[in-house]
């Protein structure tokens, strides 16, 4: 494994002063954990964590037909969300398939509407080139703004006071998927409560220069709280917990949204037309008749993790396919997200194991998310 | 991160202590543990069975993973760690200490065993 390619967020030199173990994501350098993967975790269920996400890619989209070639690239009606709030959304190919999950925030006033569109990671480059390529004949800018943004973010039930101390932003205006310039320890930032934890809390779009000086502001200001950095393994136990679904392991290009469960990202009533409407409209009736596979919780009877990939069964035939698997850190137990046949997918379905390594170990279907918190 | 210096140490990161009776104790290193992160999961031997130089004996699941456990030397397993069961984070906390693994009757060891320096050049390479 060489480093010497990998891209490293503006809070590089921060991370490694601080011990993280790094690791090669998407490309990107990032921080797996600074110390204990569970204390992180359950530091940001109880109190608060700070993440680096600057790894995930920004792409501004502007002109006066900003949102109709937004409504026409992605399934969801961009062109009904306000000022100041965010859609959670998705882009799929012409067949339906997910090429990317997506958050939009509409920025700007009513006279200038201007778009933020963040994309994995993974996909930034090619939701980048398919926005590009549906703006033809469209009024409307694409712009790569993933080198113009570092991302921070602040999770957790104690996020909301740390972050107040250091800004004039009317936090508890600010409502959950909604987003409003502002600044955060003197600097400028958009400062959005959005997130990927399960967990309230805020994501603050900074200029790369500023990143090092908001990461301290807010350590300094979450000292007393408890607040301690997370890397990427926390945040993946975190959205598992939270049954949020990762690209690339319960989203692909072969999975349409209905396959997913998340049918209900896709606007059909919107107007115009939009990139996968006919494939998607044959992917919701599909799914409504007769689902292939549904996405299912599973939760362990005993201590051995299942892992993406491995196999679901149930009298000794494979019924469906691990997407995503951890101990969970709230659960005390190994838990996973899995695609399985329709007939087992019920919530206490009896006799469904997953095959880890060869031995067949006894798992609960269950509803997701596995956690929710109390609001 | 030091190394216990009465230790030998595997190339896949198992220590092993001096025998005593002919039996000697082993864990993972520190480093090892590091790399791992959080273990949650393990599993060894039986007493009684047999165990073979650098071939597996059990494994050590951590978040974001699962690892074998290779048995440095060759044997007959004495005793395992209950407490290691079912407390896994030993491992992290105290690696050549509360987190040991299993004690083995040594009927033959490789050649290649390393010392605590040796050890320590073998990880920092």
């Amino acid at each position: 494994m060489s480093s010497t390619e990998l891209r490293r967020t503006a809070l590089d030199a921060l991370h490694r002063s601080l011990g993280a173990t790094m690791t090669d994501f998407a490309g990107w350098d990032m921080p797996l954990r600074y110390g204990s993967e569970r204390d992180e975790h359950n530091a940001v269920r109880t109190r608060a964590g700070l993440f680096d996400l600057s790894h995930m890619g920004e792409i501004t989209v502007t002109g006066p037909q900003a949102a109709a070639l937004l409504d026409y690239a992605l399934v969801g009606n961009i062109g009904g969300v306000k000022p100041g709030r965010a859609r959670y959304t998705m882009i799929c190919r012409e067949d339906g398939g997910i090429l990317d999950d997506l958050i939009v925030y509409r920025l700007g006033g009513t006279e200038a509407p201007e778009y933020l569109v963040v994309a994995n990671a993974s996909n930034a480059q090619v939701v980048l080139d398919a926005l590009v390529e549906r703006s033809a004949g469209f009024d409307a800018e694409v712009r790569d703004d993933r080198d113009a943004y570092a991302l921070l973010a602040v999770q957790g039930p104690e996020s909301p006071s740390i972050l107040a101390s250091l800004t004039d932003a009317d936090l508890d205006g600010l409502k959950y998927y909604a987003g409003l310039p502002g600044t955060v320890a003197g600097v400028p930032a958009l400062i959005a409560r959005t997130g990927y934890t399960g967990e309230d809390g805020f994501e603050l779009f900074v200029k790369p220069e500023h990143a090092v000086e908001v990461w301290q502001a807010l350590t300094k200001a979450g000292e007393g709280a408890g607040l301690v950095p997370c890397g990427l393994s926390c945040r993946d136990t975190l959205r598992l917990e939270a049954g949020m679904p990762l690209y690339g392991h319960e989203l692909t290009t072969s999975l349409t949204p209905f396959d997913a469960g998340l049918g209900r990202v896709v606007k059909f009533e919107k107007e115009g037309d939009f990139v996968g409407r006919a494939a998607l409209a044959e992917a919701a009736a599909r799914a409504e008749q007769n689902p292939p596979r549904v996405l299912v919780g599973l939760v362990a009877e005993g201590r051995r993790v299942p892992r993406a990939g491995y196999a679901v069964v149930a009298g000794g035939e494979v019924i469906g396919e691990v997407t995503s698997g951890a101990p969970s850190p709230t659960l005390g137990k190994p838990i996973a997200m899995a695609y399985v046949d329709a007939a087992h997918a019920a919530p206490g379905t009896e006799g469904v194991g997953v095959d880890i390594r060869g031995s067949h170990e006894p798992y609960e279907v269950v509803a997701l998310p596995f956690y929710q918190r109390r609001k | 991160m030091s190394n216990p210096q009465q230790l030998r140490y595997s190339k896949e990161h198992e220590w092993l202590s001096a025998a005593e009776d002919g039996v000697s104790t082993v864990g993972i290193t520190e480093h090892a543990a590091n790399a791992l992160g959080d273990v949650v999961f393990v599993q060894l031997p039986e007493v009684g069975d047999s165990v073979t130089a650098g071939e597996t004996c059990g494994e050590l699941e951590s978040t974001k993973s699962v690892s074998d456990l290779y048995s440095p030397v060759s044997g007959e397993i004495t005793e395992v760690n209950e407490d290691v069961v079912n407390d896994p984070s030993l491992v992290n906390s105290a690696p050549f200490e509360g987190g040991w693994l299993f004690k083995v009757r040594v009927t033959d060891e490789p050649a290649d065993l390393l010392t605590a320096a040796e050890y320590d050049a073998h990880i920092a390479g």
